[in-house]
């Protein structure tokens, strides 16, 4: 199966059980629960359901197109349902068969894994899942997003688009995989791998991220005291990937990075909290919609 | 009276392996509590855990509380009694209080008072109507890390799924986190299935016909079994790490050993760096032959059974590849380290925020080294080494294999630093400094690692002091106290007579230099920290408690001779004479307390002979501890004074009424009670 069809079935498999399919969001980010669609909507007493895939930037681990495991940039099938249903594993376990993963064929194991986020102010209680000793997905109880408790809480897969793609096809170097009939990753991320890492380590322009950084937090702040959310985390996530990128041309002591950190995470729990408010000052349109309809359901 | 067997099981999503023994017992000691709290008689109890469940199945449970008589005690006999001698309103009252009739009342004598008094027939309730609560029982448990999911509000290890709760075949009635109780289990993730459990008695077999052994004892030894199949049929060595088959036993329902190899160039690696691959990451035993070399095996524990194990094993190998890979990348990238250039990379590293770099911290270590070398009376060779080590000590925390393995630090150092020609007792204290790492681990291997470990454990200390880490209650981020306990362990393991006080007061003068606000002060909070230890570990020793606090009151001159005057006393308790020795020294140390200003004895003063018995002793006594003896010896000294100070105090007045004799008499107690409370204050134990 061709990393396609892999995307293809799970959109499927997610869709058949409620998600909203969404498709990734246009600003840079290093993982998929950095999206507004997660972050963001995790908060807040409203149900979301939603699929997407993530594609997730890591400065620091690119390895100009040379290394068979490590990416700048790799893809994430993202799953968030709230309230975490109780079948959750099922489902889970059943995306895999469609992938042609028969657990009775594999060792399938999920394996304490606790997940924190310290610049967003998130944490989880989870697992990663083994697929015969390999890290497939992070499977994970946000209990906290932002730095406010999830109530009700949320569960968040992580697919490593990747990873499960060299299993399945069964090759030893991720551009080896086939991404649809005829393309290879190499055919497509090649060239990008490589000029993403040169630019990270070595061309990029210091002074010019820094001032970045400065700007974006400024636009963020400004944005967050006019209640407009979406802006200022936009500019939240561009301060992210800008200080990732400072990180990986090791333009940021350690000294500077817990400051750097602190400065960010000061904003997500600042916008965690406006978004909250904002929902609440529409009643939390979506929780009342559902009211509406379980109302008229029992009525009918 | 009928008895039935009790079965409750709380299936749950995978808990992690850490937790699952402890959850379990507790569990099960809380049901069993919860019995005998109610008096409702019980047989044996077996205990269930896998990772998706945790089970208490508890034989013979009665199937109600017995009857029980109680008695009631209503007003007194003249309340009771109207003028007419009829039952009075108050006994009328109470007798509808206790639901009994007027008749049932009798009188009864209580300290010259007659009272009322009535036996109520209690009739034991059904367990079965009682049962519910143990919902409650188990959905109160606390585990180390908790979670809430859904919409729930209780806090838990895990997800809980499923309850199987049964009273013979009849279904208990429970409710956790709004799931139902039933006669339904689950098998095996995939193997098995949903499934009835018809009669408590039947779970485990129901379970093991659906591929779980529910009993994790079992598991463990079904593993242990598998591995010594293969170790035979392929002529291996698999040592058995403890640890891991325990995590091991609890990542699995239905085990099934298998083994994969990896490409033998990787065998190149280090021994360590190849282990830690395979244990800490992947959870896999690694495979010796019999001479205890590396093989290019490894053994793994499957979920399941034995279809498609081949697959299983094929996959787990890829990932290993991959590991394996990476970490000899990172071993060749390695080769090229500048040791100057790891060092300088130390300055950008944060050691911690108010307390500076590792650099900075590192340049302390050296100095603190060098110090507690030359009090050591080191030769300067030996010095060198120390401080050579010391500057080394953090170098490899800049390596790419720490970077990654960040548990080899130490290991990779010590490593790294032989291939770059360092001396080899450098190389060993770079690795030993961390030593002991934890409490059963041993102390560094040289007395130059011994070094190195006790500067920067003290250098730990003292910096976390000056900047208010002071450990409180449960609070000790920086395990403060480990690292004061391995202090403790090196000095006595060494056996070095280092005085504490002095040695710390180096030490804050040298992080005074990064940090100005530490100064002696600190001592007020770093002696009784250390202390604190002390007593922990004589206690841990099975010291008794009063000998403890009897030899911390002496001064803290040096660690092992604390030590060693505890164990001194705990062997000679039993001794017959025991309690007279310490009840005349103490009795020394007593009166001593009275004496004023400075004591100077005058012989010339004396009136019988005991009096000049005892300062002849205490001649003698001054002389040895001159020229140095052990503490067991000083002991038996102090011991053989307990005649002469019986006799002096029988036949001598310490407080004369001449005040020149009374003066005298003092001065030659407080001297002598220098020498006794030097070794302990007698007065804290407890003779009888």
């Amino acid at each position: 199966m061709n990393i396609q069809e892999m995307i293809l079935v799970l959109q499927k498999h997610w869709s058949n059980h409620g998600c909203i399919l969404m498709q990734a969001y246009d600003v840079e980010k290093g993982a998929g629960t950095m999206s507004p669609y997660t972050f963001l909507r995790a908060i807040g007493p409203e149900p979301w359901n939603v699929a997407y895939v993530e594609p997730s930037r890591r400065p620091a681990d690119g390895r100009y197109g040379e290394n068979p495991n490590r990416l700048y940039q790799h893809h994430q099938f993202q799953v968030i349902m709230k309230p975490s249903p109780p079948n959750i594993q099922d489902l889970y376990l059943e995306s895999l068969k469609l992938l042609g993963i028969d657990p009775l064929q594999h060792d399938i194991r999920f394996v304490e894994d606790n997940w924190e986020n310290p610049s967003l102010g998130c944490a989880g209680l989870g697992w990663e899942v083994w697929l015969d000793g390999m890290e497939i997905t992070q499977f994970t109880y946000f209990q906290q997003v932002g730095g406010l408790d999830c109530k009700p809480v949320s569960v968040e897969l992580t697919y490593g688009i990747e990873r499960l793609a060299s299993y399945i096809q069964d090759t030893e170097n991720v551009f080896d995989l086939e991404w649809t009939n005829g393309f290879t990753y190499r055919d497509i991320f090649f060239q990008p791998e490589y000029e993403h890492s040169k630019y990270a380590f070595e061309t990029s322009d210091k002074d010019m991220l820094f001032n970045l950084f400065t700007i974006f937090e400024q636009e963020a702040k400004r944005q967050m005291e006019l209640g407009l959310v979406h802006p200022a985390y936009d500019y939240i996530l561009k301060c992210s990937h800008v200080f990732n990128l400072l990180d990986a041309r090791g333009a940021i002591s350690v000294t500077e990075r817990t400051a750097y950190i602190g400065r960010m995470r000061s904003m997500a729990r600042q916008v965690a909290k406006t978004f909250y408010e904002e929902r609440e000052k529409l009643g939390f349109p979506i929780l009342k919609q559902l009211e509406k309809e379980e109302e008229e359901n029992g009525q009918a | 009276m009928g008895k039935r067997n009790l079965l409750l099981e709380i299936g749950l999503e995978e808990m992690p392996a850490r937790f699952i023994n402890d959850a379990m017992n507790t569990i099960g000691s809380r049901i069993t509590g919860w019995l005998l709290e109610h008096n409702i008689d019980f047989g044996d109890v077996t205990l269930f855990s896998t990772p998706r469940r945790l089970a208490v199945l508890v034989k013979d449970v009665a199937e109600s509380q017995p009857d029980t008589v109680e008695e009631a005690k209503g007003p007194a006999k003249k309340i009771a009694l109207d003028e007419e001698g009829k039952w009075s309103k108050a006994a009328l009252g109470f007798c509808r209080g206790q639901n009994v009739a007027p008749e049932d009342l009798y009188f009864k004598d209580i300290k010259g008072v007659e009272y009322i008094h009535v036996k109520k027939h209690i009739k034991g309730k059904p367990a079965i109507e009682l049962f519910p609560e143990l919902g409650r029982l188990a959905e109160s448990i606390h585990f180390p890390k908790s979670m809430r999911w859904g919409n729930n509000e209780l806090r838990y290890v895990r997800p809980i799924r499923w309850i199987t709760a049964l009273f013979g075949t009849e279904v208990i009635p429970v409710s956790i986190a709004h799931i139902q109780s039933s006669n339904k289990t689950f098998g095996h993730r995939f193997l098995g299935e949903q499934i009835p459990v018809l009669a408590a008695e039947d779970y485990e077999k129901v379970l093991l016909g659906q591929y779980v052994i529910a009993d994790s004892s079992e598991r463990k030894s079904a593993i242990r079994d598998q591995l010594e199949r293969l170790e035979e049929e392929k002529g291996w060595k698999i040592p058995i790490d403890e640890d891991l088959l325990e995590e091991v036993t609890n990542l699995v329902e239905y085990p099934t050993v298998f083994h994969g190899g990896f490409d033998e160039r990787y065998l190149s690696l280090p021994e360590e760096v190849l282990i830690t691959s395979m244990k800490e990451h992947q959870r896999y035993f690694p495979v010796k032959d019999q001479h205890g070399r590396l093989l290019p095996y490894f053994v793994a524990v499957r979920n399941g059974d034995h279809r498609h194990l081949e697959t299983v094993a094929r996959g787990n190998e890829k990932v290993l590849r991959a590991r394996l890979s990476d970490a000899d990348f990172f071993y060749q990238e390695d080769q090229k380290l500048d040791m100057g250039e790891a060092l300088e990379k130390l300055k950008a590293i944060v050691y911690h925020e108010k307390i500076g770099t590792l650099s900075q911290k590192v340049s302390r270590i050296r100095h603190i080294a060098g110090m507690i070398g030359r009090r050591l009376e080191f030769g300067e060779n030996d010095i060198q080494k120390a401080e050579r080590a010391a500057e080394l000590s953090k170098f490899d925390l800049v390596t790419h294999m720490v970077g990654e393995f960040p548990e080899l630090q130490g290991i990779m150092g010590e490593k790294y630093a032989r291939q770059q020609r360092e001396s080899e007792e450098v190389a060993m204290a770079i690795n030993d400094h961390y030593k002991p790492r934890h409490a059963e681990d041993s102390i560094p291997r040289s007395a130059i690692g011994s070094v190195v470990a006790l500067a920067d454990k003290l250098d730990t200390i003292v910096s976390s002091f000056a900047i208010g880490l002071i450990p409180t209650g449960s609070q000790d981020p920086y395990a403060l106290r480990r690292q004061a306990a391995g202090v403790i362990q090196i000095l006595t393991g060494q056996g070095w007579d280092l005085s504490l006080n002095n040695m710390l007061k180096d030490i804050i003068k040298i992080v005074q230099k990064d940090l100005p606000q530490a100064d002696e002060q600190l001592l007020n909070d770093l002696l009784p920290f250390f202390k604190l230890r002390i007593r922990h570990m004589l206690l841990d020793s099975g010291i008794r408690h009063d000998l403890v606090e009897a030899v911390l009151e002496s001064e803290v001159h040096s660690v092992p001779q604390l030590i060693e005057k505890a164990s001194v006393l705990n062997r000679h308790k039993e001794d017959p004479d025991f309690k007279e020795t310490i009840e005349a020294l103490a009795r020394v140390l007593n009166i001593s307390g009275k004496a004023e200003g400075d004591a100077r004895v005058d012989p010339s003063l004396f009136e019988n002979e005991y009096e000049q018995n005892l300062y002849s002793c205490f001649l003698e006594l001054e002389e040895s501890y001159k020229a140095g003896t052990g503490m067991e010896s000083r002991f038996e000294e102090l011991a053989s004074l307990r005649k002469i100070i019986t006799d002096y105090f029988d036949h001598t007045m310490v407080m004369a009424e001449q005040a020149e004799q009374k003066k005298n008499r003092l001065a030659q107690m407080k001297k002598l009670s220098a020498y006794i409370g030097d070794f302990a204050d007698m007065g804290k134990i407890l003779v009888k």
